[in-house]
C-alpha cells in the first residue's frame, strides 16, 4: 500500500488498483499491436495502400468494401495487423468491468445493498453494450 | 517567452490541421502513412493545449479531426470516445488516491449516463451524416460560447442536501493541498443532477465527444460539489461510461489506424501539457481553444448544410 493510500476508503483504492492494472495492460497491448502492424510484422487484412479509399466511407460501406467483420467477428481476424489493435482497445474499454465486480462484492459484504446493486447494474449495462446484442 | 511558446503550439496545431485540410482535396494522391502521422501530431498538440485550457482532449478531437482529416465521421466519433476514455482511465486511479474523485458520487451518475449514452450512440450511428454534422456544429459552437462566458472556479452556493443525497451518502472530505485546508462537501439537487447526466450521456454517445465540459459545471454549479472534486469525479464518470465505445466497436466504427495514433498522441501531449501548466498562459490558451472550437463548430455546421463540403 502506498503511504497516501492509508487515508482513503477501501472501495476507492480497490477500484483504483484494478482500473490502473487493466488500463495499463490495454494501453500496452494497443501500442504493441500497432507497432507490429506498422512494422509489417503482422500482415493486415486490408492492405494499407487501400485504406485512403476506404476510411472516408460510412462504416456500413467500409465493412462491405473491405470484408472486415462487425460485432465480435473480428476475433477470427485478430492475427492480422490492422485487427490486432482491437485486442488492446477491448482491454482498455473493458478496464472497469472487473473493478466493478470486485466493488459490488465489497459493498455486498459490507451490507451496502444499494451500492452493491448499483455496481452490478452498471456491470450489466456495460456487458449488454459489449455483447453486441444492441448493435 | 510564454506567449512565444504558446504561439508556436498554436501555429503548429493550425499548421498541422491546415496542411491536413489542404491535402484533403487530393487525399487519394497522398501516401497513406501521412494521415496517421498527421493525426498523431495534431492529437499531440491538442493534448498539450487541452490541459491548460481546462477542457478534455475528447472535446477538441471530434470537431477538429472531422473538419481537417479525410476519415468518415463514424470513425472519428469511435476514436473520439476512445481518446476520452483512455485519458480518463489513466487519470482516475490518481484522482481516487488523491481524494479528488468520489466513487459514491460517480456510480449513480455513471449508471444513468451509461444507459442514455447507448441510446445516443445508436441514434448517432443511424442518423444521416449531414444531420450529425449540423447538430455537432451547434453543440461545439455552444461549448465555445459557454467557455467564453463561464467563470472558472465558481464557488457553489450552499443549500441543504436533498433526501437522495443523504440516502446515498453523497458527501465527503477532501484536502485542498493549495490552501492546506480540509473541505467537507455534500451533493445537492441530486434528482436534477441525475436528469442532467441522462442528457449528457445522450450527447456523449451521439457525438463521441468527451463529456467533461458538461460534467464539471453540472457537478459544481448544479450539485454544489467543490470544483476540484467535480473535475476529479467527472474523469471518474467518463472512465465508467464506456458503453458507447462498445456500441461503436460492435458496429465496426473503431479503426485502429485512426484510434491508436489519436490515443497515444493525445496522452503524450496531455502529459506534456500538464507539465507546461505552470509556464503557459492559461487565459491565452483558453482563448485559442475557444477560437478553434468556434471555427471547427462553424465548419461542421456549414459542412452539414452542404455550404462548405
Amino acid at each position: 500500500m502506498k503511504p497516501e493510500d492509508a487515508e482513503f476508503p477501501d472501495d476507492a483504492l480497490i477500484y483504483a488498483r484494478l482500473l490502473e492494472l487493466a488500463g495499463r495492460a490495454g494501453l500496452s497491448l494497443l501500442a504493441l499491436a500497432f507497432v507490429a502492424y506498422m512494422a509489417g510484422w503482422l500482415a493486415p487484412e486490408v492492405p494499407v495502400q487501400q485504406l485512403p479509399e476506404l476510411w472516408s466511407l460510412p462504416v456500413a460501406d467500409f465493412l462491405r468494401e473491405s470484408g472486415m467483420a462487425s460485432g465480435w467477428g473480428w476475433l477470427a481476424q485478430a492475427m492480422h495487423g490492422d485487427v490486432a489493435g482491437l485486442l488492446g482497445i477491448v482491454l482498455l474499454v473493458g478496464a472497469s468491468l472487473p473493478a466493478l465486480l470486485m466493488l459490488g462484492a465489497l459493498y455486498g459484504r459490507r451490507g451496502d445493498r444499494v451500492f452493491a446493486a448499483l455496481c452490478l447494474l452498471q456491470f450489466g449495462v456495460l456487458l449488454l453494450a459489449a455483447s453486441g446484442v444492441l448493435s | 517567452m510564454r506567449k512565444g511558446r504558446l504561439g508556436a503550439a498554436a501555429l503548429l496545431l493550425a499548421g498541422a490541421a491546415g496542411s491536413a485540410h489542404a491535402a484533403g482535396a487530393s487525399a487519394s494522391s497522398m501516401p497513406w502513412w501521412v494521415w496517421p502521422l498527421a493525426l498523431f501530431l495534431a492529437c499531440f498538440l491538442m493534448g498539450i493545449v487541452a490541459v491548460p485550457a481546462g477542457i478534455g482532449g475528447g472535446t477538441l478531437f471530434v470537431p477538429i479531426v472531422s473538419s481537417f482529416f479525410p476519415f468518415h465521421l463514424d470513425f472519428v466519433r469511435g476514436a473520439g470516445l476512445l481518446v476520452a476514455l483512455a485519458s480518463a482511465v489513466s487519470a482516475a486511479p490518481l484522482l481516487l488516491r488523491s481524494g479528488l474523485a468520489s466513487l459514491r458520487l460517480a456510480l449513480p451518475l455513471a449508471l444513468l449516463a451509461s444507459v442514455s449514452s447507448i441510446g445516443g450512440a445508436l441514434l448517432g450511428l443511424a442518423m444521416p451524416e449531414s444531420m450529425v454534422q449540423i447538430l455537432l456544429g451547434v453543440l461545439v459552437v455552444a461549448i465555445a460560447l459557454w467557455m467564453l462566458v463561464s467563470r472558472r472556479g465558481s464557488a457553489p452556493v450552499a443549500t441543504a442536501p436533498d433526501a437522495w443525497s443523504r440516502a446515498l451518502g453523497l458527501h465527503g472530505v477532501f484536502v485542498d493541498r493549495a490552501s492546506g485546508t480540509q473541505v467537507a462537501w455534500q451533493a445537492q439537487r441530486t434528482p436534477q443532477g441525475m436528469l442532467a447526466f441522462l442528457g449528457i450521456g445522450v450527447l456523449a454517445g451521439m457525438f463521441g465527444i468527451g463529456a467533461g465540459w458538461a460534467n464539471v459545471p453540472t457537478l459544481n454549479l448544479l450539485m454544489g460539489v467543490p470544483l476540484k472534486v467535480a473535475a476529479g469525479t467527472s474523469g471518474l464518470v467518463i472512465s465508467l461510461v464506456n458503453s458507447p465505445a462498445w456500441i461503436y466497436l460492435n458496429k465496426g466504427a473503431v479503426l485502429p489506424i485512426v484510434a491508436v495514433p489519436s490515443v497515444i498522441g493525445m496522452m503524450l501531449g496531455a502529459s506534456i501539457g500538464a507539465r507546461l501548466l505552470a509556464v503557459l498562459n492559461a487565459v491565452v490558451v483558453r482563448r485559442l481553444v475557444v477560437a478553434l472550437l468556434l471555427f471547427t463548430g462553424l465548419r461542421a455546421l456549414l459542412k452539414g448544410l452542404g455550404v462548405w463540403p
